[in-house]
């Protein structure tokens, strides 16, 4: 059986890049290494290169979803079963990288999201973010009938059906929530594992104020859109 | 009292604008700044415009046929719609563009990564040589 792959998107992550190439390394040593350098203006390759990861640098910054898609097609070119996604900030820990892989290496599952809200251990957020944490669920069991608890983590474990699928196709900017209804649509089954997140070393979520209100206007439109196309005819 | 207005005058001056108008989008045409696809809905307007400033009666019957009591504003009308159709037509172009491109860089990168590989796979084996 071949080495899953580990996506990393990393932009202008040139102060934590090692530390979390190094945490793959350590506690994931099992699993091929994917940066992909999302057209950072910083030593973000350099570094990654120096950790001994693989690294494709986009010639222009695309955004995450431009990014993980690379790391996708690459998946996807080399005949990767299993791909991962994990973040270039530090917020995930590889150690729960076999937990999200185990439900699909046991078939019982085509995507895994490592999720926030089903542990025990409280994540610490504030009322707004809870509230539309909550509404995506709503949403969510609604237009796909699935529960799922936190559709905008970004740690998630793919089988090859689900790589061939958002190797063509993959949402643009806030990908993860329209991901989800995309996977559903196409009949992929979506689990779920409890995970835990790290608190963000520097600087606060990208999402916030008028972001914010963007954020959530922009994804919900695209989640309502996607659920009316129809499901892409699968290529074999 | 107001000086008669000679309501011929501003027809002359539609027919011209509108000819002209024309002759500029043919010559975009022509001389390639302007791709045919893009430039039919500025064609078809443009006729549109010459129609009614040549033909003020059928300026005057559209606008009873769509229940329109003042003439100019049905102009008016034919004119937002005409922007509002080429704007739509726009954003449609771009966003098409924005995902070429966005395949482009992704498929440049794996390139290039694959390029990288190759060139050290190979200097490896001069290296052994």
């Amino acid at each position: 059986m071949r080495r899953p792959l580990a996506i990393v998107p990393a932009f202008n992550e040139q102060d934590a890049v090692q530390s979390v190439l190094a945490d793959l390394a350590c506690n994931a040593p099992a699993v091929d290494v994917l940066v992909v350098n999302d057209g950072s203006t910083d030593a973000t390759a350099m570094r990654a290169r120096e950790a001994g990861a693989t690294v494709v640098t986009l010639p222009v910054n695309l955004g995450i979803g431009g990014a993980v898609q690379t790391g996708f097609r690459y998946a996807l070119d080399h005949g990767y079963a299993v791909a991962l996604q994990f973040d270039g900030d530090g917020q995930h820990c590889a150690a729960e990288i076999a937990k999200l892989v185990a439900p699909i290496e046991a078939g019982t599952a085509d995507a895994v999201i490592g999720s926030r809200f089903l542990g025990t251990d409280g994540y610490k957020s504030t009322p707004a973010r809870r509230a539309g944490i909550r509404l995506f669920e709503a949403v969510n069991r609604l237009l796909i009938h699935q529960r799922i608890t936190d559709n905008t983590s970004g740690f998630r474990a793919y089988n090859g059906r689900a790589i061939g699928l958002l190797a063509r196709e993959y949402p643009h900017d806030y990908p993860e929530p329209e991901a989800v209804i995309l996977m559903g649509r196409n009949g992929l089954r979506i689990a779920e594992v409890p995970v835990s997140m790290r608190e963000r070393a520097g600087g606060a979520s990208s999402i916030r104020g008028v972001r914010a209100a963007y954020y959530m206007v922009k994804v919900l439109i695209a989640l309502f859109v996607t659920v009316t196309r129809a499901a892409r005819k699968e290529r074999s | 009292m107001t000086p008669p207005v000679d309501i011929v005058r501003i027809q002359y001056i539609g027919v011209i604008a509108s000819l002209c108008f024309l002759l500029f989008v043919f010559h975009l045409m022509r001389s390639k700044h302007l791709r045919i696809e893009y430039s039919l809905l500025w064609l078809f307007f443009g006729v549109a415009f010459l129609f009614f400033s040549v033909s003020r009666t059928a300026m005057d019957s559209l606008s009873a046929m769509i229940g329109i009591a003042y003439s100019p504003s049905a102009l008016l009308l034919i004119l937002l719609m005409a922007h509002l159709l080429i704007l739509i037509q726009f954003s449609v172009v771009i966003s098409s563009l924005s995902d070429k491109n966005r395949d482009l860089a992704q498929s440049l990168a794996l390139l290039e990564l694959r390029v990288r590989e190759l060139e050290r796979r190979d200097s490896g084996r001069d290296a052994h040589t």
